[in-house]
């Protein structure tokens, strides 16, 4: 079935709002229940760890570049840079190695 | 009720004092909005690889202001999956905001109205979250308002460009900016593991899970969005029921 993308793009709007308006507005209250609490704390890093690997290594035109741009962006991340530093790192990386790759 | 009118906040921007929060605002969003102008660059690619025109790109990142929020998104629009799975990836790559939107609430003036409450909740990204927290006392909205009045252009027009170029660069350097988003994503989850050996573990476990579910057999089938939603159910509700956390440190992302 074909579908489209103005829908789509209506939903993901209507949800990403929804999330942050709700508290704001009619909720005002601190979450109470530890195991909701504790599960909305972990979900951001279990989420982004997963759409990180192996998509990563997929996204390059060679794995390799794709998985040296893991292993540096973790080690530049671990070392302190910021957000847009190692971003940047990680591109240079899979450029540079795909000069020689492809 | 008191009869106290004074402990109504106004925000109006006639007031000088709201013009030069608004600005203070708009300056600290200067290097937030450079930041996310390479990273929603990248998104970009990814959403024109979805099958988005630079128009739609836009669109997302104007409404949806989210970097791991769009991206799953975009994975489910290339699948062209059902549009309940749409609804609750957004849901789950967004949760945090769930939490920030609590935490933030909190230092909302009492009696600050509705229509300051659903301007904040659209402010409500990472990093113009970060340095609205950070402020002292009870948090002036227009702070926030500069904030994002600088950074979501930047973030939008990223996106458009990114999903324009695309198309009409070189593969090599498509290649290279792909994995800026992913670089961002990392630079979001390793700091806190290196403090929080739990998270550590968490993210070394997501590795190979997923990794797993993208190669084996039964699971490879479902469509990345599928996959991401029940990883993350499973991996942070284990986490949770295993490990809960004091209320006090579990804040922010």
């Amino acid at each position: 079935m074909e579908r489209n993308n103005y829908i789509y793009i209506l939903i993901m709007a209507l949800v990403s709002y929804a999330i942050r308006s709700l508290p704001m507005t009619l909720i005002r209250k601190q979450i109470k229940s530890r195991f909701l609490q504790s599960f909305l704390y972990y979900v951001p890093y279990v989420t982004l760890a997963v759409m990180t690997f192996p998509a990563i290594v997929e996204a390059t035109s060679s794995p390799v570049a794709g998985a040296a741009a893991l292993v540096v962006g973790i080690l530049a991340a671990w070392f302190g840079l910021g957000l847009f530093p190692v971003a940047v790192i990680c591109c240079t990386v899979v450029f540079l190695l795909e000069l020689f790759l492809i | 009720m008191s009869t106290n009118t004074g402990s109504v906040p106004s925000y109006s921007l006639r007031r000088a004092e709201n013009r030069n929060i608004f600005v203070k605002g708009m300056r600290d969003g200067i290097p937030i909005g450079l930041g996310y102008f390479a990273v929603s660059f990248s998104l970009g690619i990814a959403a024109g690889n979805a099958g988005l025109n630079p128009f739609q790109s836009f669109l997302v990142s104007l409404l949806c202001t989210a970097s791991a929020g769009e991206y799953a998104g975009f994975t489910v629009i290339a699948a062209g999956s059902a549009y309940l799975e749409i609804a609750l990836i957004t849901f789950i790559a967004n949760a945090r905001y769930l939490l920030m939107s609590c935490a933030l609430s909190q230092r909302v003036k009492p009696g600050t109205s509705l229509i300051h409450r659903f301007g904040l909740a659209y402010t409500i990204t990472d990093e113009v979250f970060a340095i609205s927290i950070a402020r002292p006392d009870y948090l002036n909205p227009n702070y926030s308002y500069g904030a994002m009045l600088v950074a979501t252009p930047c973030w939008s027009i990223g996106t458009a460009l990114g999903c324009l170029a695309g198309n009409l660069m070189p593969a090599r350097l498509v290649s290279a900016f792909s994995v800026a988003l992913f670089g961002m994503f990392l630079a979001v989850i390793i700091p806190p593991a290196k403090k929080d050996k739990l998270i550590a573990g968490l993210i070394v476990i997501c590795f190979l899970a997923s990794a797993a579910a993208a190669y084996l057999p039964l699971t490879s089938s479902l469509s990345g969005g599928t996959r991401t939603i029940f990883l993350t159910l499973l991996i942070a509700g284990g986490a949770a029921l295993l490990f809960p956390r004091d209320s006090e440190t579990s804040g922010q992302a």
